[in-house]
């Protein structure tokens, strides 16, 4: 029953998000194109004429009327085309294909970092309400959340490797004595346990925990609180009331109980922040150097190069359909009732 | 006169000749402040040996964005790779500022690829001889056809190759003719000073066409999408990998024949956005070169001692503040269009503050000359304007604006570190006189579609123009042809006069003196544009670098770096 639930939820929720990226689509499309400034002028170069600004457009097919270029989109998009990238000189595909790995590197191991801090922080902190534990949890959490991320990352590159030279420079994802391992997932870390070179892993990871700290400092805030207000709330339930009384062990109720109930608002706010993190990293990315789709991004829309801005919109927003799929299907695993509701 | 001197000469050279020449004059100290080993230098000045030194290098300004300089949309930092995967025929030699440092010398043509050349008697074309033994990257010898095929690629492309293409007149395939396999001769459409130097820019590079030739498909004729990810060049570097907005790594090509071989083996490029951390890890000893500073750092970090810092002016090059000059701008009368006007803010502009807060000293003031017509063709030059708020309220008082009146001032995001002081500075100063200004912070991708639009009564401009005559930066940005960089959109029969009359002569006739003088005095009285300073361009290394030499485009020459 359960997993009959669940096969046509996925059916449902898949079938529901096809509207809403053909919307994304249309959108990303009309908004690249009402960005203020142009392109031909942009990519014409410093010196360039009124003539050659106009040869350029033509090249960049920029002279056609919008629907004409609205259908050439489409049809370059069914074949998987996503256009060609001015600002790196590379076909969007690549670039996608080696960035985007890097940024869902980053960001899990941001996420990871923050989750493990987080969850253990905001359970203490609901356990002793009002007790210096909690105190401490909050201060940290808003500090963390009140510091810019750039201001973070670059605080960090000052003492750990500026001052301490306990980390590598910060220049992406190695070291310039190495060069990156044979491509199975995309992720170094991953790649290099595969060939089996701990050397490379060693120096893929010092490189990553620096921005990962970054991140993970900075997404701490929203799931320590929620996990802290969650887990309030389920501790002054009647079941768990009932629980004490019945005189259940205080780890059983804790971790047995009110944390798994307490789970469902954690696992909504980890999508939010996953979500969010990887769209704004971009300034961790670009303090770390870090090779990663949210600098790429951003350098592509000051530049008004529109293939790699509507490519990146269309890849985030397929990745957050995906991810709400993902958290959508958590919940049924957590609690069975929600499959069922839905 | 002293053109065709040089072109004669350049028949006279034999390689070994010049080869030598170069690498004298590469061995002079880099800088005079900085206590680089004497005697190092007189080792290398005998062929600095080739090594196996890594050179790693970050910079300012951006990231090579392709390999290919014709394809649309490469960018300025592009032009390093380019220049040193890629031969030209001809480059050009090495002077030694009074600064003591190197600069390259725009009035000594040297060989390159063509070992020799010679202009025909009438002067209506020019004949050069290719080296025998050059090869590409893959072995292929560097025959006229390449040549042939690369400046056809030129000309034909459109957009800005062709378009720095024709400052030289060379506009038409048919100009270019293949003799034999290593004869390759250029026909002139007109004679033109820069047609010559305009061979020694990173536009007419030579590419193996053969290799190209299977990746050239029906929409792409020149194979522009697969020269901009792959190398086909035949100088004295190759791609190793090219990694883009990342990395690029560049290895030595042992059988280079064009030129000294270069001392470095390896050369990294590392992509650093943060300037704070190109600084960190030039501090830490991670890099050798950081270039393309922001005056700030170049200033701290001279203090340090640390390090040999080398600053050039950046050639006919200037930061000024355009007026618009027209009647009438958006269908209202437009008050610069009133010359009492354009001098008043000339006079009100608090130089001595742009160039202590935005640019930290790090610049040559273009301000405050005592006379009020030129006494030389130097350019640039000090403009005869400094701050005298009395004068220019004055000027005001006499003007048709006695009261003042409302007006904005825009100026590019993309060069905020240095631009959004000056326009601070600017806005408070005009005050003083009665002009209200309202800034307009553009973001860096339109500040483009600004200069063309050009709908804004003030801008802030830092056009700087690649071949280094004055006639050729007024040419762009004070000819009524109205190019993108005349940003105060200035026409003015008289002064095109002027100006064609330069463009048609070259330095050494009298005519040509006297028709720079005439358009540089019109500029002082006119205003169109208010020259406020000269930028430099900043190297900090670490003490063992040697051999920066600047260069017109404004990037490295990895070819001359060595490392001690």
């Amino acid at each position: 029953m359960a997993r009959h639930s669940s096969v046509s939820m996925v059916g449902r929720r898949v079938l529901a998000a096809v509207p809403s990226i053909v919307g994304v689509v249309v959108i990303t499309f009309l908004l690249a194109r009402a960005l203020p400034g142009d392109p031909a002028a942009y990519f014409a170069g410093p010196a360039a004429t009124q003539e050659a600004i106009e040869e350029i457009r033509t090249s960049l097919g920029l002279d056609k009327s919008l629907p004409q270029q609205f259908v050439i989109y489409l049809q370059d998009l069914a074949q998987g085309d996503f256009g060609f990238s001015f600002t790196t000189g590379q076909p969007v595909v690549e670039d996608l294909s080696t960035r985007l790995p890097a940024s869902l590197e980053l960001t899990l191991a941001g996420l990871i970092l923050s989750v493990s801090l987080a969850l253990p922080m905001g359970i203490l902190a609901a356990t002793r309400p009002g007790s210096w534990v909690d105190h401490g949890v909050r201060i940290l959490a808003t500090a963390g959340v009140s510091l810019p991320t750039f201001f973070t990352g670059l605080l960090l590159v000052y003492v750990f490797y500026f001052r301490l030279g306990l980390f590598p420079a910060p220049l992406g994802r190695l070291d310039i004595i190495y060069s990156p391992p044979d491509s199975v997932t995309g992720f170094y870390l991953i790649d290099s346990l595969l060939a089996g070179d701990l050397e490379l892993f060693w120096a893929a990871l010092s490189q990553l925990i620096l921005p990962a700290v970054t991140l993970g400092l900075f997404s701490l805030a929203p799931l320590a609180r929620v996990t802290r207000a969650s887990m309030l709330g389920v501790l002054s339930s009647d079941f768990i009331r009932t629980a004490r009384a019945n005189g259940l062990p205080p780890r059983m109720i804790l971790f047995g109980y009110a944390f798994r109930n307490a789970m469902l608002p954690v696992i909504t706010t980890m999508g939010i922040v996953f979500s969010f993190l990887l769209g704004a990293n971009v300034l961790v990315e670009k303090v770390f150097a870090w090779p990663g789709i949210g600098s790429y991004a951003v350098s592509a829309l000051v530049a008004s190069d529109y293939a790699p801005v509507q490519a990146f919109v269309l890849i985030m927003s397929l990745l957050y359909v995906f991810l709400n799929l993902v958290i959508d299907l958590l919940y049924t695993v957590i609690d069975p009732r929600a499959g069922v509701e839905s | 006169m002293r053109r065709r001197d040089l072109l004669k000469r350049g028949t006279a050279f034999t390689a070994g000749v010049s080869l030598a020449a170069l690498l004298k004059s590469c061995s002079t100290p880099s800088d005079s402040t900085s206590e680089t080993t004497e005697g190092t230098e007189a080792a290398s000045g005998n062929g600095a040996a080739a090594t196996d030194a890594t050179i790693t290098v970050v910079s300012g300004g951006g990231f090579p964005n392709g390999l290919d300089l014709h394809q649309v949309g490469t960018n300025r930092p592009a032009y390093g790779i380019s220049w040193c995967i890629y031969d030209r025929l001809v480059t050009f030699g090495t002077k030694t500022l009074p600064d003591g440092t190197l600069s390259y010398d725009y009035t000594d043509i040297q060989p390159e690829l063509a070992e020799s050349w010679e202009v025909a008697d009438d002067e209506m074309s020019v004949t050069f001889t290719l080296r025998k033994d050059a090869t590409f990257h893959d072995g292929t010898p560097v025959t006229a056809n390449d040549v042939k095929w690369s400046y056809d690629r030129a000309v034909s492309v459109g957009g800005f190759p062709t378009f720095q293409m024709k400052a030289g007149a060379l506009e038409n395939p048919d100009q270019f003719e293949v003799i034999d396999d290593h004869t390759f001769k250029v026909n002139f459409l007109r004679k033109d000073k820069l047609t010559i130097m305009d061979m020694a820019v990173p536009i007419p590079a030579i590419i193996n066409s053969k290799l190209v030739e299977p990746n050239v498909t029906a929409e792409d004729p020149w194979g522009l999408e697969w020269v901009n990810a792959n190398d086909a060049g035949g100088g004295a570097y190759l791609i190793e990998s090219f990694q883009p907005e990342e990395r690029i790594v560049l290895v030595r090509f042992e059988e280079w024949k064009s030129g000294p071989p270069p001392q470095a083996q390896k050369i990294i490029e590392l992509n650093v956005p943060e300037a704070g951390n190109r600084r960190a890890l030039l501090e830490r000893g991670d890099v050798d070169i950081n270039f393309n500073l922001a005056e700030k750092d170049v200033k701290e970090l001279k203090e340090t001692g640390n390090f040999t810092v080398i600053t050039t002016p950046i050639e006919n090059c200037l930061y000024t503040l355009d007026l618009h000059a027209q009647p009438e701008l958006k269908g209202e009368p437009n008050p610069f269009a009133d010359v009492k006007v354009r001098q008043a803010v000339a006079y009100a502009m608090p130089y001595d503050a742009i160039v202590e807060t935005a640019m930290y000293g790090q610049c040559v003031p273009m301000y405050g000359a005592e006379n009020k017509e030129p006494s030389t063709i130097d350019w640039p030059q000090p403009f005869p304007y400094k701050t005298d708020i009395e004068r220019a309220k004055a000027l005001m008082a006499e003007s048709s604006y006695p009261d003042g009146f409302d007006t904005t001032l825009a100026f590019d995001l993309g060069t905020k570190e240095w631009a959004e002081p000056m326009a601070v500075l600017t806005q408070e100063a005009l005050a003083k006189i009665g002009i209200n200004v309202t800034l307009e912070k553009v973001p860096g991708s339109n500040f483009r579609a600004v200069l063309v639009e050009k709908t804004r009564p003030m801008i802030i401009n830092n056009f700087g123009g690649w071949l280094n005559y004055p006639d050729y930066f007024f040419f762009y940005s004070y000819h009524g042809q109205n190019a993108t960089f005349n940003g105060s959109s200035y026409q003015n029969p008289e002064m095109d006069k002027l100006i064609d009359a330069a463009l048609a002569t070259a330095p050494g006739d009298p005519e040509y003196d006297k028709n720079v003088k005439g358009f540089l005095k019109m500029a002082f009285e006119e205003m169109p544009r208010v020259p406020v300073l000269q930028p430099f361009l900043s190297v900090v290394t670490q003490p063992n670098i040697e051999g920066y030499q600047y260069w017109f485009h404004r990037q490295l020459d990895y070819r001359q770096l060595r490392k001690v």
